[in-house]
């Protein structure tokens, strides 16, 4: 197919419509606005409906109430947006309620700035709801993974029952890209006998909820929900791995930070350093045998982690390792974004050079 | 060429990569020459970004929104010194779509009996632009949206990194299109400069060359 230029933000919404999306509830907020205003022009033309509610909070709930209805249902927002939507979200989790969550990561915290960031990794791997939750996170690194990985999103979430999150630094959602849209990978799906549609007097009334009175109830929800997520990180975690064969430095980034590092690795070469990348494209659940076993190469000289944060993923690369390599950082939050000069240096202080 | 070049455009035709290499072809030319980031919808790739390259080549830069870095939508009073000072050449970079353009409005007393072109940037590889019904939509609703009628027609059809003469070459013909059904002139095909000879003796119409300035984090230092 044709390849044709895109705005990040247009294609997530794009996708989603593609993927059989037909109702978003979301509030605006830089740098995510091209995604409502996007689907407030095209989901009518599909037969769907776009609603701008009173607040992210509301959205949420109106997202939790389409899902619980068996249609498949996205929102989206940004950081402090994203904060405000961690009730719903822990609440998805418990109701077993597929959606997909856009988060399109700004400078933070608090109201921070509107330039890309990606401060909020702890938000979205541990949950920033109560209660033992998980969902998946994808983190696309380019507009087409992007395109892709949404349509994939809702086919994971209807699977699983749960919400997924794709998480994106601004950088994503307001750059341009040439991208085509090609068939993704599809999933043969249950049916959503559970979803409330109306017992049209021939079955008992679907109920869902995440109350459960008795503890014991509560107590055996929770290992049912645990078997569940095992199941994703069994057969959804997702990696690419650049150049990382013999390499005595192993990058570990995702999103903007990836690109930057892959720029950073074509420097390095012209020095004759060989650099790689384990570049996670979920985050939960966390590539993290793949990251051991490229980093335990006798090759690896050092391991840095690269993040438009103050440091949030290297926990879990550090939970990878084990302590068997040490690992740098280098990174900005706030909405700064590192050179790939500024990479590759890190790189080489990392190995003492 | 007339005095105000005002640049509109769906996002993604590349207006700003056209600015900032219009203001600075102005400058080389010698003329004391302004430009004005209007882009009140639009946070990331904006022009002002490239403020010490401009200024560097003599090119006065008018920042919105707070220095730019905030989604503020406040116009920096010094835009009007464009109009006042007739001694000078102002480029107007104008926020994308019909919404972006909508800032325009608030100059139309300005702008009234001033000499100006309002350049309409089409890039035939962006889906909503990509035939001449939806790229005489998109025309249409800047035009309604600023209060200004269109006086030409910019071809700038890319795919970033991606480009390739081809390209160029649909888009002129979507340009040409365009400028069949409206009576609007083509301005120019605005093209990066590796295109610049070959477009020339394969296009009737003016070729702007371009270089590449708004670069993506990852191109900084790598892709000049």
């Amino acid at each position: 197919m044709e390849k044709e230029l895109w705005k990040g933000n247009e294609a997530i919404a794009e996708a989603a419509i593609r993927a059989g999306c037909k109702y978003f509830f979301g509030y605006p907020i830089t740098p995510q606005n091209e995604i409502p205003e996007y689907l407030s022009a095209h989901l009518p033309k599909v037969g769907g409906c776009f609603l701008q509610a009173e607040s992210e909070v509301a959205a949420i709930n109106m997202v939790y109430g389409a899902a619980g209805c068996g249609v498949r249902v996205m929102t989206s927002s940004s950081s402090p947006g994203i904060s405000l939507k961690q009730e719903g979200i822990t609440y998805m989790c418990g109701a077993e309620l597929p959606a997909v969550i856009i988060n399109m990561m700004r400078g933070g915290p608090g109201l921070g700035t509107i330039q890309p960031a990606q401060g909020d990794y702890f938000q979205a791997t541990r949950g920033g709801g109560n209660g033992d939750y998980r969902h998946l996170v994808f983190a696309p690194a380019t507009i087409q993974e992007a395109a892709d990985y949404v349509q994939i999103a809702f086919d994971v979430a209807d699977q699983y029952r749960n919400p997924v999150m794709v998480l994106a630094d601004g950088m994503i959602g307001q750059m341009m890209e040439a991208i085509e849209w090609h068939p993704v990978e599809k999933r043969v799906l249950p049916e959503k006998t559970w979803a409330t549609t109306g017992t049209k007097d021939q079955r008992k009334p679907n109920i869902i909820n995440s109350l459960y009175i008795d503890p014991n109830l509560c107590a055996d929800h929770n290992v049912h929900l645990a078997e569940k997520y095992k199941a994703m990180e069994e057969n959804e975690t997702r990696w690419e791995a650049v150049n990382t064969e013999g390499c005595q430095v192993l990058f570990v980034a995702y999103g903007t930070p990836s690109r930057i590092a892959r720029a950073a690795i074509r420097l390095l070469e012209k020095e004759g350093i060989k650099a790689g990348l384990l570049r996670p494209i979920t985050l939960w659940p966390f590539p993290g045998k793949a990251l051991k076993e490229a980093a335990m190469q006798d090759s690896v000289k050092a391991v840095v982690d690269v993040e438009l944060s103050m440091g949030q993923m290297i926990d879990d690369v550090k939970i990878a390792l084990e302590g068997c390599r040490p690992v740098s950082f280098v990174g900005k939050a706030g909405g700064v974004v590192p050179t790939p000069a500024e990479v590759a240096s890190a790189a080489k202080a990392a190995m003492g050079r | 060429m007339r005095r105000i070049q005002i640049v509109t455009g769906h996002y993604g035709s590349g207006k700003t990569e056209y600015a900032v290499n219009l203001a600075l072809s102005l400058a080389a030319a010698g003329h004391n020459t302004t430009l004005a980031d209007l882009d009140i919808v639009n946070p990331y790739f904006r022009s002002y970004e490239q403020t010490a390259r401009l200024e560097a080549a003599g090119v006065k830069v008018i920042v919105t929104s707070c220095g730019g870095a905030a989604d503020i939508p406040a116009l920096n009073p010094a835009v009007l010194s464009i109009f006042q000072n007739d001694n000078q050449s102002g480029v107007l970079d104008i926020g994308g779509d019909p919404i972006g353009a909508r800032v325009l409005a608030r100059f139309a007393p300005q702008l009234a009996g001033q000499d100006f072109d309002l350049l309409y940037v089409l890039n035939a590889n962006r889906p909503e632009t990509n035939d001449p019904d939806k790229a005489l939509a998109y025309l249409q609703g800047i035009e309604r949206e600023c209060k200004q009628k269109a006086t030409g027609i910019v071809n700038n059809t890319h795919l970033c990194r991606e480009t390739t003469l081809d390209q160029v070459l649909k888009g002129a013909r979507l340009a040409q299109s365009l400028a069949q059904r409206t009576g609007l002139p083509i301005v120019a095909h605005a093209v990066e400069r590796r295109f610049a000879a070959q477009a020339a003796d394969l296009l009737p119409e003016a070729i702007f060359p371009m270089d590449i300035y708004m670069k993506k984090p990852w191109e900084i230092g790598i892709c000049d």
